[in-house]
């Protein structure tokens, strides 16, 4: 873009021109503090229950040491029987899931059916393959389609994982310990909500990244629940985000009228032309 | 759609030459492209980069080579012949062609990608000179 002749029109897709100014400006900062992207140091957990799959997520969003956003939304729509939870560099996993929900979008407009989980992992894994991990994006799949309930886990590099019970991000580790503990096939709708939000919950409190409150998404055969919030956290703020304060607020104490004397100094009269 | 495995069938993949900006006599044209650096010419800045440049050249060799174990060498042979007329189908280089019969052909009409996103032509902020862009594309320049 620095040529003020340009004898071809640019290619679609990433553009890698600035790659080797970046490369250079990464020397100059000191102590190599580059900017860093948002990302979700998070805690995703995912469980296959008799009639479907619960999947839930916290709803932190952190910049280096600074929550970004408190009520981010981790569990995105893919498909009407798909939902996905996203773990790693917030835009990769929103641009990721938005696309892959166009394609499927596409492919159930042209054969009139509802897709199935397994393309929606394949799509998933080509196009996380062939970016060779750059995007950073780890994804919790869940969806009910004809050949029953799946949840699959697909990583950065393009790794994909099928499993009955899953949790990824940050604080992955305490959301799993809970999870191995309670987990037995075929659950209920309730033991299955309250081991994923228990499951959350500990990743909540013990990972700095995860926080604030807990996302619920149950899909079954007949519908899809997506209760946000599931639970608020205890330490909610209580901010007004509105400070006007309504008329008769502060009481009058006295009241003191000075009427202006005015007199009539000059007059002219100036008619209108109304023809 | 892509085909894996078979990696030992893929003879070659596409060299490595492109990342040097060519002017006459292959030397760096100074005057259109700036200054060289040999780093520059001989590296990749970024290392997706020369995966994505190639992507849609090696995946077709695959795709066709797959083929052509499956069903015999006619079959790579007709697809080609349809992909060289349809890659004929385009408007003047300074314009924006739909690539229709193409997209078609390769079934990429029924899929998004980040190139359907990022970096639009149609959209682009710079434009080129249309008598230039004519004489690059037919090797008068």
């Amino acid at each position: 873009m620095a040529l003020s002749n340009v004898l071809e029109t640019p290619a679609a897709g990433f553009n890698f021109e600035n790659a080797a100014r970046n490369a250079a400006l990464e020397g100059l900062f000191d102590g190599g503090q580059t900017p860093k992207p948002l990302k979700t140091g998070t805690t995703i957990a995912g469980v296959v229950f008799k009639d479907g799959v619960v999947l839930g997520a916290d709803t932190r969003a952190t910049s280096s040491e600074v929550v970004a956003d408190k009520m981010c939304a981790k569990i995105h729509y893919i498909s009407p029987n798909i939902y996905c939870c996203g773990a790693g560099t917030a835009a990769d996993t929103e641009k990721t899931t938005d696309l892959l929900s166009s394609n499927l979008t596409i492919y159930s407009l042209n054969s009139g059916r509802n897709p199935r989980v397994v393309m929606a992992v394949n799509i998933l894994q080509d196009m996380l393959y062939r970016y060779h991990g750059q995007i950073g994006a780890s994804l919790i799949l869940g969806g009910v389609d004809c050949t029953g309930n799946h949840l699959y886990t697909v990583g950065p590099y393009g790794s994909v994982n099928k499993v009955p019970y899953l949790a990824m991000g940050s604080g992955d580790l305490a959301a799993l310990a809970i999870l191995e503990d309670g987990f037995k096939h075929d659950l209920e709708l309730e033991k299955a909500k309250e081991l994923v939000r228990a499951a959350i919950h500990a990743g909540i409190m013990s990972d700095l990244g995860s926080g604030n409150n807990i996302d619920i998404c149950v899909i079954t055969k007949q519908g899809v629940d997506y209760i946000r919030p599931y639970q608020e956290s205890e330490y909610k703020d209580d901010r007004k985000m509105k400070y006007k304060y309504r008329p008769g607020t502060t009481a009058v104490l006295t009241e003191k009228v000075v009427p202006l004397k005015l007199e009539v100094v000059q007059e002219t009269v100036q008619k209108m032309d109304t023809a | 759609m892509n085909s894996r495995g078979l990696r030992s069938q893929l003879k070659d993949s596409v060299p490595v030459a492109g990342l040097c900006p060519q002017g006459a006599y292959g030397v760096q044209d100074s005057l259109r492209s700036g200054f060289t650096s040999v780093k520059n010419e001989l590296l990749p800045s970024h290392p997706l980069e020369l995966s994505e440049k190639n992507l849609q050249l090696n995946q077709d060799k695959m795709n066709f080579s797959t083929l052509r174990n499956i069903q015999g060498l006619h079959a790579p042979l007709k697809l080609q012949m349809e992909y060289r007329a349809a890659r004929q189908i385009q408007r003047l280089p300074f314009l924006r062609s739909s690539n229709l019969a193409l997209d078609t052909l390769r079934g990429s009409d029924e899929s998004i990608g980040f190139e359907d996103i990022l970096n639009d032509p149609a959209q682009s902020e710079v434009m080129g000179e249309p008598h230039m862009m004519v004489e690059y594309k037919l090797g008068l320049l």
